[in-house]
């Protein structure tokens, strides 16, 4: 068996090995098999083809004239490029405010998220206490509650405190931690060996130095990556918004976008687009700034440690 | 024994000074620390999570309209629940979405990732197209799907036209409303795809060589090496997809104005629950409808286990 392994890996493929039966050469690598390979490029083309085509669509969209929006076959490249279709959304509803509001809204969430999650993660993974296994149960029990169920109570809290058509039931939740942000965290405090913690602890550092100066700029790739959800949930966000703001000044993109398209329908699409165009391209920004950290982050919270 | 009690108190405290105060008061102060730090997430968790859940269990058995203090009605809204026809259409559709759209994000997302997990060019190029709509806002998502679904003048009938099919009314037609909802689900699949990705990374190289020295061919090896070896990656990402796709609201909310048409073919449970909620103001009622939703989600995620108990593999 292990000669024989060994025999795989040494050996040209074209070398036939035992029992090999004829679809097998196929599967050995792409760039050996041109067919193979032909086939892979073709189905990744057509899929990439496919999930551009909206983008596509969006920015064709939001340059149109009204007679090429609703024409068919539909017109892919318009005959004037409508630039003003950006300028109409300005026009017609308070989009720089918008803009202003969500801009408050992430930035005060994207910091209450990063003070809160890793000071709570710090307690879960580099300190030893009663209870603390237990309470990190609770925590993962809680990530698999769904949000619906509590949405109706959090209202009333929030109306009794005064907090409606405030930005306060957006922001300050944030300031208490989140329960994914907690884990995913964790598992990077956990990485630092305790050895480095014990010395500073020997040399009668304070807990809370220790965490600021030994513990943070060890996990920074794991708080930015942290922050950078956090923007984008914020940033993207829809349904808080739609049942704690109410006044339309108040309003955040996504919320004024949604509004825009129910008010204003089919026939003002072109300039509706534009205004999503206009959502999209801060996330799309950050996309490529920090795809690697994105990257990193999404692929770690599936694998659970 | 009530004599004794203060004899024994004092004894207890004499042991304790003399065998461990050092260690209690040092367990002591470890608690204080620990209790300390995650003490943000304790406060959020009473004031924004226990709280609110043991309150909506006791919203679901009153009335409730916000104006007014809840009264108590017992299981009245169930009963309502029980006959309302809406709430039967809201229910079937969200199950109608949530098992179809899971089901082919898993098979399209696994896919999409084994044809990048390969020696190819373009990888990252690839990866980014398929990545992006995923951090895309769910509101920007649901504006550019709804004018490719436009019937008249939209892309997806224009390529149907293009192959030589008469492409239907997508969100005007109630039976493709729905289909249409997944077909949207479908362009978000990065997130899954990325995690597939890595799971797939990590299978062994030495374990496929091994199949493939025994003769196994690339379909065998995919069926018995890679999926059980992914396999508890995939129930991880299909439970949390399902659970999403159980909660769908934004979608529908942004593209029918929250009204679940046509035919309310699109109203789903989410959706009615905020209508009988912030339309109506029947606080309690659509408490009982968020408590049958989370038995949905509990039932649905206990069957997905059951199902796949015996094809998952965690490692030896």
């Amino acid at each position: 068996m292990t000669v024989r392994t060994l025999d795989a890996r040494d050996s040209p493929p074209a070398v036939p090995l035992g029992r090999r039966d004829p679809a097998e050469r196929r599967i050995r690598g792409v760039r050996r098999h041109p067919a193979r390979q032909v086939v892979v490029y073709a189905v990744l083309g057509v899929c990439a083809i496919g999930f551009l085509t909206p983008w596509a669509w969006m920015l064709s969209t939001s340059l149109k004239s009204p007679d090429e929006l609703a024409a068919w076959p539909p017109v892919w490249i318009p005959e004037r490029l409508r630039w003003d279709n950006f300028a109409e959304v300005f026009r017609q509803v308070p989009f720089l405010r918008y803009i202003g509001n969500t801009v408050i809204i992430t930035v005060s969430s994207v910091i209450g998220c990063v003070l809160s999650n890793t000071v709570v993660a710090y307690g879960f993974a580099c300190l030893r206490w009663p209870g603390r296994d237990i309470l990190f149960g609770v925590l993962i029990a809680t990530l698999m509650l769904p949000a619906f169920v509590t949405f109706i109570p959090l209202y009333t809290i929030f109306a009794q405190l005064g907090w409606i058509n405030t930005y306060l039931p957006l922001i300050v939740p944030t300031f208490l931690g989140n329960a994914f942000f907690v884990f995913l965290l964790r598992q990077f405090f956990r990485r630092i060996p305790p050895e480095l913690a014990d010395a500073a602890r020997i040399d009668g550092a304070s807990e809370v130095r220790i965490f600021l100066e030994v513990a943070l700029p060890l996990v920074r790739p794991a708080v930015v990556v942290v922050a950078l959800l956090q923007f984008i949930a914020s940033w993207n966000d829809f349904f808080g918004p739609l049942i704690y703001l109410s006044d339309s000044s108040k309003y955040t993109i996504s919320l004024g976008i949604a509004s825009m398209q129910s008010t204003y329908g089919f026939s003002n699409f072109s300039w509706i687009m534009a205004g999503t165009t206009m959502s999209v391209v801060p996330i799309v920004v950050l996309f490529f700034l920090a795809q690697k950290s994105l990257i990193e982050g999404v692929t770690l919270s599936g694998l659970k440690g | 024994m009530t004599a004794l009690a203060p004899v024994q108190r004092s004894m207890r405290r004499a042991t304790a000074v003399h065998h461990s105060s050092g260690y209690r008061r040092r367990r002591r102060r470890a608690t204080f620390l620990g209790l300390a730090f995650v003490s943000p997430w304790l406060i959020g968790l009473l004031a924004f999570g226990v709280y609110p859940f043991v309150t909506s269990l006791f919203y679901s058995f009153t009335a409730y309209s916000t104006l007014e203090p809840p009264r108590w009605v017992g299981l009245a809204n169930y009963a309502q629940l029980a006959g309302d026809e809406r709430f039967a259409t809201a229910v079937s559709n969200s199950i109608f979405y949530a098992v179809l759209a899971v089901t082919l994000e898993t098979v399209a997302a696994l896919s999409l990732a084994m044809l990048l997990n390969q020696r190819i060019r373009l990888r990252a190029f690839f990866r980014t197209a398929f990545f992006l709509p995923s951090v895309t806002p769910v509101v920007a998502t649901a504006i550019i799907w709804l004018w490719m679904f436009n019937p008249r003048s939209g892309v997806v009938n224009s390529v149907l036209e293009a192959v030589g099919i008469d492409g239907p009314g997508w969100l005007a037609d109630p039976s493709w409303s729905k289909p249409a909802l997944v077909i949207m689900s479908l362009w978000r699949i990065g997130t899954a795809m990325l995690i597939y990705l890595a799971a797939l990374q990590d299978v062994p190289r030495d374990l496929l060589e091994a199949a493939e020295i025994d003769g196994a061919g690339a379909l065998r090896r995919m069926w018995h090496v890679v999926l059980p070896m992914v396999s508890p990656v995939m129930l991880f990402v299909g439970i949390t997809s399902l659970i999403n796709a159980l909660q769908l609201f934004t979608e529908v909310q942004v593209m029918t104005g929250g009204t679940g048409a046509p035919a309310d073919s699109t109203l789903m449970v989410a959706v009615y629950l905020w209508q009988t909620a912030f339309q109506n103001f029947n606080m309690g009622y659509a408490s009982a409808q968020a408590w049958v939703l989370l038995l949905l989600i509990m039932a649905l995620t206990v069957i997905t286990f059951r199902l796949s108990r015996r094809r998952i593999h965690y490692g030896d």
